[in-house]
């Protein structure tokens, strides 16, 4: 199991390394902890403050971990020329799927599009969306 | 028998991997190319340069016997051929992380050139080629690296914007999957020109697809452009982080809030360093005009706006996709010329050039040529040229909140107009499609757009009055 602490090893010689090593504890842990935040702090010789901030600054980032699977929906302007506020109601009616908004996955032409992970999804519409939502 | 299909994100995320399998397990072989451009036709199967598309999975097996419909030469295709493709010339075309199909269509030309000119021969050229910054000022390209290479220091930066938040666009994106070796080259020539020997490419983290790429090119292509040397460094989901000076506060590690300026960062950016940041589509841009020559690019456009851009044609279109031409194409030809009018097919009511930060331009203004300085004189902007069509059922007052929501959500919190601004302007709104106390609400509207245009400190404060007022200027009658 990778720790924190070999994750701060794997960046010790980058430039500005906190975005890279919060991406890290994010990954492999699904949160960034109090506990991590400190010995991160520790390591680059930063205030638990200053890492609190970048932390809290940022979306990707969660403080806590999310236990259900994760949608992003994309709810900008041209996934909502293209109808994606009709889907909204059908991740309204469950709680099973945490589906939170995203600004824009750059598939722009052929919205509503979403991602799970990194696997990318277009063309959807009420029936599409449910069924990828059961899937997950 | 070639049977090329994309892996770019657009054809992947409508199902080209499912295709590209199925043929796979017909027994025929398959090359994953880069994308053409046509998001309408995706997944586009290319067999020999006849195009098929949108292809599911159960057309394969007619496809393979000959008994598809098929759309013709791709090539010939009229969203194709009356394009002007400078930066993407090699869409649809090679494998995007194939350094032999890199080298076969012309690649590293432009950083042979670079290096046999030298230094400040370089930078003239792109001061000829009247190349602008692709990723919404359009400031100078050319300008910009002769402050870098002029100002001392130990240590000067390349940094590579591609922190394309805007919705509608999508060009950055598709160069960094479908031509990354482009991008890198365009990085060392400027890193050549400036006397840098580090580049980052600061890439979202909305865009995995893209991360991979650049990563895996950067590692293909480290001999050939050493000494210089390029990074991915991974956004965290910020769209404030595209502008250049928040973006280098989060490469440094902080909270991806906005500086003053001055100092520019040209003579004080990443880590204090002189620092070129360049949108994808510049140093994309670069490649070519070192091949053929500044006047060759200045020899496309109109008026101070030179070369060609790579609009990205989304929202409610028939025709949707990547579209590069030269400037001075007038807004009416590509909504309905080239992008066929909405995919609903219901009158369009408008198109929102430029992202969430530019204004909504109705059908009466579509004579607007495509230029820098046209659209800045229409009270609109270009920005990162995605146009975004809408057709007759989108609600006006609806985007005005949303632009005032998305400028809250996104507000680094720096300066109080953007911050505190934005959260009124949505509360406001609210009133307005509430039909509470509404003209004394929109004077109110009016007055806070002033106050966030002229009293932000970045242009996400600054520009969200552009969709607010312009959508309440063009249509009335959704407020109230």
């Amino acid at each position: 199991m990778t720790s924190v602490a070999d994750i701060l090893a794997g960046h010790k010689d980058k430039e500005g390394p906190l975005l890279p090593i919060l991406h890290d504890v994010q990954k492999v842990f699904g949160h960034v902890s109090e506990e991590a935040m400190r010995e991160i702090a520790h390591a680059l010789n930063l205030t638990r403050a200053e890492v609190y901030g970048v932390v809290s600054f940022y979306h990707d980032f969660r403080k806590e971990a999310e236990p259900r699977p994760v949608l992003k929906l994309c709810r900008a302007e041209a996934c909502k020329a293209r109808g994606v506020e009709a889907l909204v109601p059908i991740a309204d009616n469950q709680s099973r799927i945490k589906v939170e908004a995203i600004y824009c996955l750059g598939l722009c032409a052929v919205g509503p599009s979403a991602m799970v992970g990194e696997k990318v999804y277009a063309r959807l519409d009420g029936a599409k969306f449910k069924t990828l939502l059961e899937a997950m | 028998m070639t049977v090329r299909i994309s892996d770019d994100a657009v054809a992947i995320a409508c199902g080209a991997d499912a295709v590209a399998a199925a043929f796979i397990a017909a027994g025929v072989a398959v090359e994953r190319v880069s994308s053409w451009g046509m998001h309408w036709l995706e997944p586009l199967v290319d067999i020999d340069g006849i195009g098929y598309g949108p292809v599911s999975v159960d057309q394969v097996a007619d496809i393979i016997n000959g008994n598809a419909l098929s759309l013709g030469r791709i090539e010939d295709h009229p969203f194709i051929a009356n394009q002007t493709r400078l930066t993407f010339a090699r869409a649809g075309k090679t494998r995007p992380l194939s350094l032999d199909d890199y080298y076969a269509s012309d690649g590293w030309l432009g950083l042979a050139r670079a290096r046999e000119m030298g230094a400040q021969a370089t930078i003239d050229t792109v001061m000829t080629s009247g190349l602008r910054g692709r990723g919404g000022a359009g400031f100078p390209a050319g300008i910009k690296w002769q402050t870098v290479a002029r100002a001392s220091g130990d240590q000067k930066y390349i940094v590579c914007n591609a922190d394309e938040g805007d919705s509608a666009t999508f060009a950055d994106r598709m160069v960094m999957e479908g031509d990354p070796f482009m991008l890198i080259e365009g990085m060392a020539i400027a890193g050549l020109a400036v006397g840098a020997d580090k580049g980052y490419v600061y890439i979202r983290s909305e865009y995995p697809h893209a991360i991979a790429k650049m990563e895996a090119a950067i590692k293909l292509s480290a001999h050939l452009v050493a000494p210089f040397v390029v990074e991915v460094r991974v956004g965290a989901g910020a769209y404030i982080c595209g502008e250049e000076t928040s973006l280098l506060n989060s490469l440094e590690g902080k909270r991806g809030e906005v500086r003053a300026k001055p100092p520019l960062p040209a003579l004080e950016g990443l880590f204090g360093k002189p620092t070129i940041v360049n949108n994808v589509l510049t140093l994309a841009a670069i490649p070519w005009v070192l091949q053929h020559g500044g006047e060759a690019y200045a020899a496309f456009g109109a008026g101070r706006s030179r070369g060609t851009m790579p609009i990205q044609i989304a929202g409610n279109v028939k025709h949707g996709g990547l579209y590069e031409v030269a400037f001075g194409i007038t807004l009416g030809e590509l909504v309905h010329d080239i992008g066929g009018g909405t995919a609903s097919g219901r009158p369009v009511r408008c198109v929102q050039v430029g992202g969430p930060l530019g204004a909504y331009i109705p059908p009466a203004q579509f004579h607007l040529p495509f230029d820098y300085e046209a659209f800045a004189a229409a009270d609109a902007l270009i920005g990162h040229a995605g146009v975004n069509i809408f057709d007759d059922t989108v609600d006006m007052a609806q985007m005005a909140r949303f632009a005032m929501e998305f400028c809250a959500v996104e507000s680094c919190g720096k300066c109080t107009p953007c911050r505190l601004g934005s959260t009124r302007g949505v509360e406001t709104m609210d009133q307005i499609i509430a039909g509470k106390n509404v003209d004394a609400n929109l004077a109110l509207i009016a007055d806070l757009s002033e106050t966030m245009k002229f009293g932000s400190l970045c242009a996400l404060g600054g520009f969200t009055p552009y969709p607010v007022m312009s959508a309440i200027k063009h249509f009335p009658e959704d407020f109230g």
